[in-house]
Parts: C-alpha cells; structure tokens; sequence
C-alpha cells in the first residue's frame, strides 16, 4: 500500500473496531459461565489486519486493542489474561499463516484457541493450581466453532473491504 | 450466495476443514472422557491464590464466607456453589453447582477456586 494516510486512517479504524467488538462481548452475558470462554469477536480485526496488511500492523491492532480495553475498563489482573492470550494467538496466526497452506478459517480456528489456552494457563499459573485444566475440552470446543464464524467472516472482509484509494 | 461452492474453493479450504474436524474430534473425546469417568466428590476444597485455606465435605449442607467475604461458597445436597461475589463478572455465581471430581468453580478476580475432590488419596483427578 502506497498510500500512508490511508494506511494509517484504516488501522486506526480497525483498532476502533475491534475494541468496540470486545466491548459488545463483554456486555453480552455469556451463556456458559467458564472463565476464558468467548467467541473473540475483535479477532476478526486482529485477522483482517494481518491478511490485509501484514504481521507488524495485526501486532499493533492486537496490542493496542488490549492496553486500551485494560486501561479504560480491566483491572491489572485481567489484563494479564488477555495479554497472554492476545500475544499467543497472534504468534500462533502469524505463524500458521506464514508456513501452512490454511486460510483465514483455519487459521482463526487456531487463534481462538490458543487464546482461550493462554488465558486459562495464565489462570493457572496465577492460581498456582492446575484445577482450571478441568476447562481445556470446553475451551477447545468453544474455541473452535466460535473460530470457524470468525474466520469466515475475517475472510470476507479481507475480499470485499478495499483498501486501495482507486 | 456469498460463497461460491466451485472446486478451486473446495480444494482451498480442504486444510482448514481437516484441522476443524481433528479440532472437534479431539475436544469431544476429552469431554466423553471427563464424562465417563466421573465420581461424585466427598469434598469441596477452597484454594485462594494457590494455597488450600479450607475444605469442607460435601455431605453438610452449610454456608461459608470466603476470603474475607469476597465471596460466599454453598454446600448442599452434595454439591457446591458461590451464591455471592463482590467481583463485576459473576462469573463464578453463574458455574452453577459443581458435585463431580475436578469439577471447579474459579473466581479469577479474587483469585478463588473451589474444587470438588473425592477421598483424600484419590483427591487428583484424572485431567491433572
């Protein structure tokens, strides 16, 4: 992309978005009471920036996203979770992307999951108790179809959303 | 129709099909393994921050302040539940009654976890 303030207007658009997706989540009640369930909605952000731009930008919506979400609603505890979380699934995504043959599906498929494996090992580590393991089928159950809608939504986005000033 | 069912899409997708279906397979076994093997507890142990601060049988019906009073732990009938947490979640209120071995209840803010173990030598359960 030749165009930086286009570049940098849509990124910042795309951080906008994501951290109102995690706020709508964050206000829907979830139907399954396990800490570390979600459907990870801003990961449709953290995906169309990566596949739209590249790894660093999908870096900065991801960090960026969650350092003002903490800022404004988390405490430092939670913010430890979904940093964790957040630096997992982006390594992961960014990784899967670059030597398999996946797409946008299966790759955030990959991404909800470790998310939800991150936050629950932060869990685990910051309750020096491994109880919390006894979640890991639900996570990846969760994880996993929740990834599948947020793939095929990340990879329409990447097809019909223009980021070119033609 | 948005996505086109035409055979280069199909061959596109055909990885991410066969990592979903290992996905699901391998989260479904885990949840009919947790389902096969589990016993009713005898007790329901109380960790804050990592450190066991008390256990208490399941077969008394009674109610406990937790953790200063943070939260408030419920045994009856042979199970337990949080019926109160000063957190903004509630996430913890809302898991419901636990009863089963490994069976947990975690409040990550006030770093609370109340876990279902059988008799004190089979307390590990079998995910551990």
């Amino acid at each position: 992309m030749k165009n930086k303030t286009l570049k940098l207007t849509t990124l910042a658009l795309t951080v906008t978005i994501a951290m109102l997706l995690s706020y709508i989540e964050s206000r829907v009640p979830a139907f399954v009471s396990i800490p570390g369930i979600k459907v990870g909605l801003a990961n449709i952000a953290v995906i169309f920036a990566l596949y739209k731009f590249g790894v660093k930008e999908a870096a900065a919506v991801s960090i960026i996203r969650v350092l003002l979400l903490s800022t404004l609603f988390g405490t430092p505890v939670s913010f430890i979770y979904s940093v964790t979380g957040a630096i997992l699934s982006l390594t992961v995504m960014i990784v899967l992307k670059k030597l398999t043959p996946l797409t946008e599906v299966g790759v955030s498929v990959f991404g909800g999951v470790t998310h939800n494996i991150g936050q629950i090992g932060a869990a685990c580590v910051m309750l020096s108790t491994n109880v919390v393991i006894y979640y890991l089928p639900f996570l990846l159950l969760s994880g996993t179809v929740a990834g599948i809608a947020v793939g095929i939504i990340s990879a329409l986005l990447v097809k019909r959303v223009r980021t070119d000033n033609k | 129709m948005i996505i086109k069912v035409r055979n280069p899409i199909f061959a596109k997708y055909r990885f991410d099909v066969i990592v979903i279906a290992s996905m699901l397979l391998l989260s479904s076994l885990l949840l009919l393994a947790a389902g096969i093997f589990k016993t009713e507890g005898s007790v329901a142990v109380v960790e804050i921050d990592g450190i066991t601060v008390a256990e208490y049988p399941l077969n008394k019906n009674g109610e406990h302040s937790l953790n200063g009073g943070t939260n408030n732990l419920v045994i009856e009938d042979g199970a337990a539940y949080l019926n109160y947490s000063d957190c903004p979640d509630h996430t913890c209120e809302r898991t419901g009654k636990i009863r089963y071995v490994g069976q947990t209840i975690v409040c990550l803010p006030n770093k609370v976890s109340i876990t279902v173990k059988g008799n004190a030598d089979d307390g590990v359960d079998f995910v551990s």
